[in-house]
Parts: C-alpha cells; structure tokens; sequence
C-alpha cells in the first residue's frame, strides 16, 4: 500500500441543512427531500439510496410541502408559491402564485388530475395539473384559521384538513365542509394555547388519523366525524405522519426525535376485530422529526439533526441482510472538496460561496496542516452556453474548461485566450434519438491528463467517453444497472474506472473498447460481501502515479488502494484489514494478501487526494462538530437528572 | 442412642411466604400462599391465618386453585407430591405422587390436568395429567414432555387463552425470547437489539386478547401482539421501571396490566392507553409476586421483605400479612423483648423488627435508623447491627453502622427508652460516633435492682466504654460515657456482665479481662491461648461463679471466678455459645462436616445436661433462649432444661424451635465421662483421642502464648521438660503429675489446667476404657487441690499486679 504523508484537514465547515419536508414516489421509488436552505434532492431508492440529483435552493424559497404527481414534482412555500421542478435540467420549471398567503401544505390527489394546497388565510385551493403546467381551478370553502395539513380520501372525492384546534372534511364536488372535527388543547397550561394540528391521514375506509401539537395520535371516523381513540404519544407535538400503502401501518414523528409506529392488528390471533394499536418506537433523532415517509419496508425520517434515517421494519425484511441494516445519510453522496494538486489548494464548496485554501507545511512528523484562506476573485465574461452548468470540469493543461449543460450535453470552453471562448457542445447521441429520450443530466465528468479522453456518466446510469481530439463520442461503456458514482481513466493505460452505487467496480479499455481482463476477473469472482455491504458510495477514484496498478478510491468511512497486480479476495474467506495483515506472521501475511487495502484511521472523510508530492491530502468533517452546531433540542425528562 | 424421643427439632415459622405468588379465592375472603412445607391460609380481611395447611415434606413450590370446584387448592412440593385440600376446613383431600418425584427440584401449577415439573439441571415443561380416581393416594402415570430448555424461573412460563389447546408460552434460552408452540413448532419472538439487558424476567397472558406481556431486566415491559405470524409479530415497548421487572399480572377483565419491580411501586398500565398509569407507591420493599383476585376487587403483591400486600382496587392498601423479615444477613443477634417476650432482630433496612414466637407474626417494626430509605446499587445504607436489653425491658440500647468503601464507619449508638404510655420504644440518647471504629459487642448491667443501669460497649478501637444515666440530671436523664478501659491496646472482643451485675468480663484477644463496675478496677485476667476469645458467657443463678468461653482454637473453657482458675475445658468447635437467662443451662452449638450439634450443660459440671446430634444442616450462628408463657412439669432428665423456656435458632430458611435432645456423651469434656451407656461412642472417644500430638503442642502452645500470661521460666523448664517425657507408663506419670502440681503453684490457672488436660489424655489410650474411667475423676480430685492451692496465692498475686 506504501505510505503517505499525511494532511489532515478538519478545517472545512460543512453543515448540512435542516431536513423540511420529504415525498416518496413509490413508482419510481425516488424520494425527493427538502431542506431548509431551499435545495431539493432526490434519492434513488432503489438503487442503493443513492442521491442522485441536487437542486441547489435559493434565498426566501424554503419549501414546506414537497409532492409528486407522477413523475413531476411540486413544491410549495411560505412565499406563497407553487413550483414545480425540472429534474431533468434540475432547477425550477416554473412558480405560480396561489394568492392564498403562504402555503403550509400541498397534496395531489392519487388520480393525479388535481393539487390541493392549504394557505394562510384558511381557503383550500384547488389546482388542476395540466400536461405542461398548472391552472387554479376554484376554492373550497373558505374556514377561519390556517390550513395547516391536507390529504385526500383515496377516492378524491373527500379531502381533509387539519387546521387551528379542529379538523374539516371537504366534499370536492361541491366544495362544502361535510363534518368538523373538533381536537382537543393539551392539558395545564398549554389549555389556553391552539392546538395545531401538523398532520394528517385519511385512510380508504373513512379514517382520519391526526398528529397535533398536544402529542396526541387521534383515530376518527370519517363518515360519523366522532373520535375513536386517542394516543398521547409525547408531550410535545406530533409533527408527522405518514401511513403505509397497505395502510396496516402507522408511523408519527415527533419533536422529541422519536418515531412512534402504530400498527391495525387484531386483538385475537383469528378475529376481525381490528384495532390500531401502540406497537414501537425508534429513537434515531436528537431533533425534531419534521418528515417521514412509510415505503414498504422502511421508514424514512429525516428533521432538524439534518440526517436521513432509512429504518427497515424488521418484520417486512429479511433479517440480518443488507437490507435490514439501518442507515444514516449524514452527507452528499458526492464530493464538496476539490483539490489542486500541483498548487496544494483546496477548494471547499458551501451552498451560497466557495473558500479557497492553501495547503501549508508540516515538520514531516506531525499532522499540523497551516491554512490560509485566499481571497476570493471574479471571472469576468462568461459565453452564453455556460450559463446553466451542473458540474465543472478542466483538462489537465487548464486550456479547456467543460461543463455539463442542459439536456445530457457537455458545453467545451476555451481558456487560453484572454477570454474565456465557447468551442463546441458534446452531445451523447446524434440527432435521431434526441426527440423521445428522456435526457438525464451529466453528473459525473472526467478529462484524462493526456487530455484525449473526456468521461461523462449521467444519472441515467449512462457513461460516454468522447475523443477530444476527434470532438465526437469514442464509445459508450456499457450501461450497468446503477448509477455511477465516481468515474476515472488511467493516466497511462487510458482504461476508464468507474464505480457505482451498488459498489461494484468496472474497468474498461477505452482503446480496446471492453472490460478489461481484471475488471471481468473481478465480476467472475464476486466481491467481498463487506465491501458489498458498507453503506456510503465512492465518491472519488483517483490513481498512484507511482504505482500504475493502485486504483485509490474513498467513500465517507475508509479510503481504498485497490492494488490490481495482487490476487482478489475470495468472496467466502475473511477479509483482512492491514492492521491485522500487519500483526501476522510474514508467510501468512503473504498468503492472505488482497487486492483491497483499506484506511479506516480517518472518519466522515469528505476528500481524500493524492498530491504531486506523494503526499495525501485527507479532509474530514466529524458529525459531531455537526452536531454540535445544532440549535438545542427540546427539552426531555430524563431519568435520575 | 435416642433416650427422649418426646423432645424435637421443630421447624417453627419464619418461613418465606414470599416465595410463589400467592392465591386469592374465588370469594376474595381468603389468601393462600406456599409458606415453607406448609400452604397458610390466611383471611384478607383480618390478616389472621386462618388454617395451616400441613402434609408436605418439602419446600411448596406452587398452589392452585381447582378450577373445576373452586372450595378445592392443589398444592406441589419438591417432594414429588401434589396435594388436594380443602381449604375451608384445612383438610386434605388427596395425594397424587409424581412419577419423576426423583429429578424435580422446581415445580409450579398452571392448570387442573397439568402440573408442570422442571428437571434437574436440564429444565424441562413436563405435563402431568392428574387421574381422575377415588383414591386418597394416586400416582399419576401420564406425563408428557412440552417444551425443553425453559426458565427455571416460574414467573417466565405463562398461559393463554383457551383451556381446550392451551396454547403454552414460556422463555427460552436466549435472552429476551419467547416461544410460542401452538400446534407444533415452537418459535421465538426476539427483540431486536443485541446486547441490551432484556433478558426477559416474567410473563403475562391477556385473558381476552392474543396479547402476551413480558417483564425485562432493563426495566422494560413489551407486550407482543401478532405472534402467531413467524415474521410478522410486533410488539409494544411501556417503559416505567428503572430495575428489572419481577412481576405482571393482567386483571381478569384484561382492562389493565400490573408491574411491580425494585421500586416497591404497583404501576398499572391501561390496556391499550398505555400512556395512562396509575401508582401505588411506598409498598415497603421490593415486589415479588402479583396476584389478583378472580373478580378483580383485590390485587396482592408479595415483597422481598416477606410480606403480603393486600390491595383493594389498585388505591388501598386493606391488609398486610407480614412474616419474619430475612434480610441479607442478620446483623444483631436474636434477643428476645423482655416485656413483650417477643424476639426482636433487625429486618427491613435501619429497622428492628418485633416478632411474636407464639404466634409466628410481626409485631411491629421499630425505624431506628429514622432515615428515608433510598434504593441504589452499591449504595452503603446504615444498617443496625447491634441491639441489647437491659433486664426488665425499660432500655434498649441500638448500635447502626454504616461503612462507605474508602472512609470511615459511620456508627451510631442510640438508647431507646420503654414507653408506658405508648407501649413502645421512644428515642432517649443519640451518641454520634461512640466508638473510632466498629462495635464488636455490647451488653447492659444486668443490676438486680433495676435502678442503676449500665451499658457496655466494646469496639475494635481498643476501648470499651461504659455509658450510664446520671441520676441527677436536671433537664430529663440522658445517657453519657462513664468509663473508658483498654487492656494492653489489644481490640475487645466480647463482653459480658455477671448474674448480679457486679463483674464484668471483657475479653482481648486471648485474655479474659474481669472488672469491678463499681470501681472500675481491673480485678483479674484469665487466659486461654493460643487463639482468640469467640464468646463468654456468665453462668446464672447457681453457676455464677463460672465464666464460660470459648477460643477460636475450639475450645470451651469454663473458667471459677472464686478461683480464678480454670475449672474445666474441652475441645470442641463451638460456634455459637449462650446462657438460659432463667435456668442454670448453657447451650453451644459445634459445627462439624456440615451439620450442627446440640449440647446442653450446665457450667458446674463438664457434662452435657442434653444433647443432640445433627440438629440441622449449616451452621448456626443466631440463637436464642425465649422464656415459656407457662411452666412445663416434665421429669425427665434430659429434657428438663427445656421446662422454663425453649431455644429457637435461626437456619438459612427459617426459624426452628429446639424441643429435642439426643443422648450421647459430651465426649471431649475433660475427665468426666459418667455415662457409658454406648460403648460405640466411647471407642469413638478413644479414637479420636489417639492421634493428638503430645509434645510438638505442648511446645506450640508454650511458644505461642502471650509472654504476660506465662508462669516464670523455671517451672515452664520443668513443664517443658516433662512435656517431652509423656510417653512413659501411667503410674510414674501420676506420680510426677502430683511433683509437678507441687512445683507449679504459682502458675496461672488457664495454662496448667491447659497442661494438665493435655498430659492425661494419652492414657486411656494403652489400657481401654476402665483406665480413663478409673483415671479421670483422679485426676480432676488432684486438679481441684492444685486449683486451690493456686487461688491462694493468687490473691497476692493480683495484688502486687494490681499495685504496679
């Protein structure tokens, strides 16, 4: 593995923003998330939970509701507007003003013909959604007080409101209020205090299920408007709810971090008489739970402590498989951190501005990093073509600056005139097939240092490598079902690495067209189940130039120099880390040698670089700085405090 | 061996009743709980037992009630039998013998056809289905393995619903798990965390709904719903206890769940609103059982501290059976009440408890520590751990210690005075701090006036001081420290007043200390090494003048305090010496190979008045004598020692009376073997006589006594010298035993009745048995001589001591 000089750098303030509201498409099974800063992502279930798409947010847009109809996304604000999302360019399609205040809540219908958003001023607005975009349709009947959560009866015929101290039941048709739910105020002194009602569930067989900020879970019935059980659930408010499809299942966030599941079971092992019933409580966050989401086999919670909790129910999954681990996603799944390598600095990227630092010296022994900030400066003039740019990227002689552009296109840059000049677009396919596909955006872009090979993977899970020479499309690797999450060629053999988020590794031969020898070696013999199993994708592969046959890669817990020269590890045997290689005896040392060696030393890495000093540049950011930079939780008795 | 069969062990209470969750009758009249080898049947209005029900020859490990006729209780012991009685009128009914009686070691009841049995070591559900027959004796045939590997908990293993199939629920090995065999395969309900502390303590059965409640160590109470689903079971999680849970009971109704735990607290919990609860706290010590009524008006919770709760529908307490409290370990000796004559020992934490022998009840508990009890793991609480009496009752003198791990004992000495008015103790003197360090013994003037009282307390600080009420105090009498002695810095030991309270007797180390109260004058020290003093103990009534001791070598020494000499000694392993406070007897207890022997004896004469081998298993180490409310008339000999009071010693499990005596000789006294009656015993005597090493202990002990307590060098020459020569023929050994009763006359009285009780033992050995008879009361004529002529001089002796 050989050693390396070591900067360690914890330097790099990154704080994640609250966790605001979320939306499951189970179709798609994508989930789109949004924080408090404005920025929308979107999480590929299926594919391993990988982020796949960030839609970076602007000032005065926080969103509040997040919904999908279909494949299109909406969301909605308390600046009173409705968005909807291009998530093929990723930014805002267009906004269209609801003129009901601000909105607190946004909700389509399952048919997918009507939105329905709740305002400040108590009217229900009914947006019909057209094939290019939405149109106001008419208002509900107008209620005193905000409406503060919405949800249809699955027939969308009903919908209900959850507002100031009561619940309203619509009738669509006619737009009139049928029943008014009154809910009771928490006791002692929050008595004189409205009780919100922050979320709300209308099952198919005329249920209505409410959270309110009393913390009580209340079960109504629709059709006679009486309450049917009430659960105190905490002493503070219940934020929210969210139901499985099969709607036997029941999850509450509440402001304490904890999930309270309710499950309808029956009180007699052979009986009909069902009931929903207390059954367990995940405790996973140290802050509000402001989202949650009910999949089929997990619930998704995510709020103020800014993480992503994926928790499989352990009765829907098999137990102890990958899919029955619980997973935390603390971090993007992609790298925030850009390194110069000759000019030791690094660039750090927040969501509003970028710091620039400089790389200092160390007395050789100590890991003391200097750092100074430089001072930030403008770039002039930029063409026109690079006004929209998801990822920048520049060859290695810093003539040519790439940028993935609008509809999958890769815009090429002239930099050394004195101006910065548009050359060409690269664009995947020629003309015929442009028309019907669905173009994902350029995720991923990767100039080879001779400057010949340009690398592009999509979310699409596509990867093309252009001829920069040619200016035209080399090849394309072929797709493999998982987005790719990190992309590298080989400085000297030209083969294009790439990773992917079910953590499998290709290696293709740019010049020969096909995977190479070790790549197919290395799907015939499988990986090792633990590295199958860690839970964070690569984000970043790089290559020794000392040592051509070393692949370095990283993901959030370990970094990796994968030596190809040495055998793989077999798929069944245990897989050594070096600190236990280290401590054997040298012929067994040699005889359970791997291709895999693996770090751990460094923790929550956000980068880890190779320097042209042979020296290694690691960047961490320790959840618990995170953590610590977080407002103070609500207050909780304790025992014995 | 046995001459009287009329006297007996009898077990006489005290017994657990705390032990298996008890039962409340259909009618809620009565209460029934396993108590020992009996089932008590006591009234949950009155809290009287009401019968006894008696038969088992073995611990009860489990009652129930018939459920086909609810007049009617099963009982099951460890000695294989389960019992049918009828409980209104304590008759049994019938006797049902277990097939497997051999293995089981634990046992409880669940229904009417199934008695479960847990085997040795492997534990196993095993079904016993009782045959329906006439007989009054059955042994029942069927039996059915139902599960292996379970608890050998009882409070793991529950029912369900359903009498027809019952479906059986009990723990496996895995912590935290439940099976759940329905038709065929069992299967477990895990929870999901690893490593946590849940392994699973108790279980309930919802009456109604297919709901299972499980208690666990961390405190935790899940109730399982769905289980009949391989996967797809879930479950709730209440959390109220900060400590294991040790008891649920769902009501009959299954409205609410009950839970009771270390906290001393009945929680309940409402089925389906389980964050509605109500308590009942400060129930006195942890819960162990919860029983409920089968109309649900009374719930019954059995806590550590041996006691039954009586609860009327969850918010009063009605009645509380309460029995004798075991502690941990009892601390202060048993000493028994002179006025309400009832033993008293320390029970709950920082109380004295009053217990009625008669009736087998408490009477009251008496807060000396008078501080809020606060449960902690490792939490040092101040514990009472010495108590005395004065003669008639008015004092009571209480010692409560306290010892943090890296400090100083805290000790207390308080003095409770009687109360008329109130029939109680009252709180007259506190002494913060009375010793530097912990009080080894304590002990009232025993004064035959009953006017000047005095208390003794020795301490391992070296000090025993003497506290006493001034007479003439003019804001209401309280105690204050007297005298202060110490003998040599050596820590007292033990201490102990005469009959007539003028002598008291404090023994350091290996010596024996007699003061004069009165002045405070060191009168004499008796010695008997090499080991240190374990017990002393005044003779009474006509056996004043002895002092009784015995050594941490095993030996019981008796020594004349007229004398001053030592007028007998045997060795023998007492653990436990005291006096009858009424008659002339002394009892010691001598542990061997496990079990314990009885010896009666007065301290006049070196014979046992009564004995009695093998008493009980274990050893004892708490007895007392307790004076009888009337006199028996009973002539015989070997009994008469029991006529004025009885002897109660406490076991590991629960109190005994002793009304019993065996004949056997008490064989190692010096000399006197009167009765020969058993040839056996006495060729065991001479046995056991044979392999003492003469010479090297003679030499051990010469080297190892106190250079204080030896005579002068010259006649420990000779006496070294003839030590060596024990070997020769007995008459040239008479011969010099008298020279050497000459020479020795200004030898202290312990080590040459020491020398002397070693120097004849060999004899018997060569000629038989006529020899030692012949021999030994020789021997004890010359020794009364030599004693004599000692106590002569040793008056200036003493003086000359007493002047320098």
């Amino acid at each position: 593995m050989g050693e390396f000089k070591v900067h360690r750098v914890r330097f790099f303030d990154y704080m994640p923003a609250a966790i605001r509201a979320m939306a499951f498409n189970r179709r798609t099974e994508r989930l789109a998330l949004a924080r408090a800063d404005g920025a929308l992502e979107i999480f590929n279930f299926a594919d391993n939970y990988f982020q796949e798409k960030v839609i970076p947010g602007q000032d005065g847009r926080a969103v509040e509701a997040l919904c999908w109809v279909g494949r299109r996304l909406f969301s909605a604000g308390l600046n009173g507007e409705i968005t909807e999302y291009d998530l093929e360019n990723l930014r805002p399609r267009y906004t269209v003003e609801a003129y009901g205040g601000p909105i607190w809540t946004i909700s389509g219908n399952d048919q997918g013909t009507l939105l329905a958003v709740g305002c400040e001023d108590g009217t229900v607005k009914m947006f019909e959604v057209l094939e290019d975009r939405i149109q106001f349709q008419r208002n509900l009947d107008r209620q005193k007080g905000r409406i503060i959560s919405l949800c249809w009866h699955p027939s969308a015929s009903l919908i209900a409101a959850g507002m100031m101290d009561m619940i309203r039941i619509f009738d669509v048709e006619t737009g009139r209020a049928t029943h008014r739910l009154l809910v009771e105020r928490g006791v002692g002194a929050s008595k004189s205090k409205e009780v919100v009602v922050w979320s709300i569930a209308f099952l198919s067989d005329h249920t209505i299920i409410s959270g309110d900020s009393a913390g009580k879970v209340q079960i109504w019935d629709g059709l006679t408007g009486t309450l049917a059980r009430t659960h105190l659930v905490t002493k503070w408010d219940v934020l929210a709810l969210s139901v499985s499809q099969d709607e036997s299942s029941l999850v509450a966030g509440t402001s304490e971090g904890t999930v309270v599941q309710f499950q309808f079971l029956s009180s007699t092992l052979d009986g009909q008489n069902k009931d929903w019933v207390r059954t367990r409580t995940f405790k996973n966050h140290s802050h509000d739970v402001r989202a949650l989401v009910h999949t089929e086999t997990a619930v998704v919670s995510g709020g103020m402590d800014t993480q992503l909790v994926v928790r499989p129910l352990l009765d829907k999954v098999e137990k102890n498989t990958q899919e029955s681990a619980m997973r935390k996603m603390a971090f993007p799944h992609r790298s925030l951190v850009c390194c110069a390598k000759k000019a030791g600095l690094l660039l750090f990227q927040f969501p509003d501005h970028l710091e620039l630092w400089r790389l200092g010296e160390s007395d050789g022994h100590g890991e003391t990093t200097m750092k100074f900030p430089l001072p930030p400066f403008q770039v002039s003039k930029l063409p026109k073509d690079l006004r929209s740019a998801h990822q920048l990227c520049f060859s290695t002689d810093s003539s040519r600056l790439f940028a993935s552009s609008i509809n999958s296109s890769v815009v090429v840059v002239a930099l050394n005139q004195p101006e910065c000049k548009y050359l060409h677009t690269l664009k995947p396919k020629s003309g015929e097939a442009e028309s019907n596909l669905i173009l994902e955006p350029v995720h991923l872009l990767f100039a080879s240092e001779d400057g010949k090979w340009l690398a592009t993977a999509n979310t699409a899970c596509e990867v093309q490598v252009y001829n920069l020479d040619k200016i035209k499309l080399h090849c394309t690797v072929p797709v493999y079902g998982s987005c790719p999450t990190a992309i590298a060629i080989h400085p000297t053999s030209s083969n294009l690495v790439v990773v992917h988020a079910d953590q499998q590794i290709f290696e293709y031969s740019l010049v020969q067209k096909e995977y190479t020898e070790w790549s197919r070696r290395l799907q015939k013999q499988g990986l090792h189940s633990l590295w199958l199993e860690r839970d964070t994708p690569i984000t970043h592969v790089t290559f020794n130039p000392k040592h051509p046959a070393h692949i370095i890669l990283h993901d959030m817990f370990m970094f990796c120099v994968i030596d190809q020269s040495l055998p793989l590890p077999e798929a069944k045997t245990r897989l050594f880390n070096q600190m236990i290689l280290r401590s054997l005896p040298e012929p067994m040392r040699i005889l359970h040698r791997h291709a895999f060696k693996m770090c751990k030393t460094f923790q929550n890495l956000m980068c880890v670089r190779l320097l042209e000093d042979h020296s290694l540049v690691v960047v961490e950011r320790p959840l618990l700085d995170i953590m610590s930079q977080l407002p103070a939780p609500v207050r909780q008795k304790r025992f014995a405090t | 061996m046995v001459e009287h069969g009329d006297i007996r062990v009898v077990h006489r209470g005290g017994s657990k009743i705390n032990s298996r969750e008890p039962v409340v009758t259909n009618d809620s009249r009565f209460l029934l709980c396993a108590s020992g080898e009996r089932v008590k049947v006591f009234s949950t209005s009155t809290e009287e037992c009401v019968h006894d029900l008696r038969g088992h020859t073995d611990l009860v490990t489990g009652v129930l009630l018939r459920p086909t006729n609810h007049l009617q209780v099963y009982s099951c012991s460890v000695d294989g039998t389960v019992r049918l009685w009828d409980f209104t009128d304590g008759i049994l009914i019938k006797v049902q013998l277990d097939y497997c009686s051999v293995c089981v070691t634990c046992s409880w009841l669940m229904f009417d056809i199934v008695c479960m049995c847990v085997c040795a070591e492997l534990f196993q559900l095993v079904a016993v289905h009782l045959p329906q027959s006439g007989d009054q004796l059955v042994e029942a045939q069927e039996l059915s393995a139902v599960l292996s590997n379970v608890s050998s908990n009882p409070a793991a293993t529950g029912f369900g619903r359903g009498v027809r199939a019952p479906p059986l629920r009990s723990p496996n090995a895995p912590p935290g798990a439940i099976t759940y065999p329905k038709t065929d395969s069992p299967h477990l309900l895990t929870t999901q965390r690893k490593g946590g502390k849940n392994t699973l303590m108790c279980i309930a059965c919802h009456p109604k709904d297919d709901c299972i409640a499980t208690g666990h160590e961390d405190g935790k109470i899940r109730l399982w719903r769905n289980f009949n689903h391989k996967k797809e079971y879930t479950y709730t999680t209440l959390h109220w206890h900060h400590n294991a849970v040790s008891s649920l009971r769902f009501t009959p109704e299954g409205t609410n769940l009950l839970s009771g735990g270390l906290e001393s607290v009945l929680v309940q919990w409402r089925y389906n609103q389980e964050s509605e609860r109500d308590f009942l706290p400060r129930l006195g010590s942890a819960i162990t059982h919860i029983a409920v009524s089968p109309d649900g008006t009374l719930f019954c919770t059995s806590h550590s501290d041996n006691k039954i709760t009586i609860i009327q529908s969850c918010v009063k307490v009605s009645a509380v059976i309460q029995g004798l409290v075991n502690g941990e370990s009892v601390r202060t000796d048993l000493m028994v009440d002179p006025r309400s004559k009832s033993l008293v020992l320390n029970g709950k934490p920082g109380h004295l408890q009053f217990y009625s022998l008669q009736r087998d009840k408490l009477l009251y508990n008496l807060d000396i520590v008078q501080q809020e009890y606060i449960h902690e793991l490792g939490l040092q609480q101040f514990e009472v751990v010495k108590v005395a009496f004065d003669a008639p009752g008015n004092w009571m003198a209480t010692v409560e210690e306290r010892k943090p791990k890296a400090a100083e004992p805290e000790i207390n000495l308080k003095l409770w005075a009687f109360d008329e008015q109130t029939q109680s103790f009252v709180l007259n003197t506190t002494v913060s701090a009375p010793h530097e360090a912990q009080i080894t013994s304590m002990c009232f003037s025993q004064a035959a006036d009953g006017q000047t009282s005095m208390l003794v307390s020795a301490s391992e600080d070296g000090h025993f001081k003497a506290w006493q009420l001034p007479r003439s105090a003019y804001e209401g009498p309280s105690w204050s420290c007297d005298f202060v002695g110490d003998y040599r810095g050596l820590a007292p030991q033990c201490c102990c007043f005469s009959a007539d309270g003028s002598l008291l007797a404090v023994s350091f180390q290996e010596v024996v200390t007699v003061w004069s109260p009165a002045s405070w004058e060191l009168l004499t020290t008796l010695s008997q090494p090499p080991k240190a003093i374990r017990d002393l103990c005044f003779g009474r009534l006509g056996c004043s003048k002895y002092l009784m001791g015995t050594t941490a070598s095993n030996l019981l020494c008796c020594w004349n305090l007229l004398t001053c000499s030592l007028e007998w000694s045997t060795s023998m392993d007492v653990s436990l010496l005291l006096s009858d406070p009424l008659t002339e007897n002394m009892a010691a207890f001598c542990c061997q190979a496990e079990s314990t022997d009885l010896f009666v004896f007065k301290p006049s004469e070196p014979r046992p008045v009564a004995s009695l081998k093998a008493v009980c298993s274990g050893k004892v180490t708490r007895a007392v004598f307790a004076p009888r409310e009337e006199m028996l008339e009973s002539c015989e000999e070997s009994s008469q020692w029991l006529n004025r009071s009885q002897l109660y010693f406490l076991t590991q499990h629960m109190l005994f009376i002793d009304d019993s005596v065996a004949m056997t000789p008490f064989y190692l006294l010096l000399g006197k073997h009167r009765k020969q009656e058993n040839q056996d015993s006495l060729t065991r005597l001479s046995a056991e006589l044979m392999p003492l090493p003469r010479g090297s202990l003679a030499i051990k002990e010469l080297l190892q006594s106190p250079a204080h307590v030896l005579p002068s060098t010259s006649v420990l020459c000779s006496m070294f010298v003839e030590s060596l020569l024990v070997s020769v023929a007995d008459g040239s050994e008479e011969s010099k035993h008298a020279e050497e009763e000459m020479e020795s006359e200004k030898e202290e009285e312990d080590s040459e009745g020491e020398m002397e009780s070693r120097t004849p033992r060999p004899e018997p050995a060569s000629p038989g048995l006529q020899s030692a008879e012949s021999a030994a009361p020789a021997l004890t004529k010359a020794q009364l001589k030599e004693l004599r002529r000692v106590k002569k001089l040793d008056h200036g002796w003493l003086a000359d001591l007493l002047l320098s």
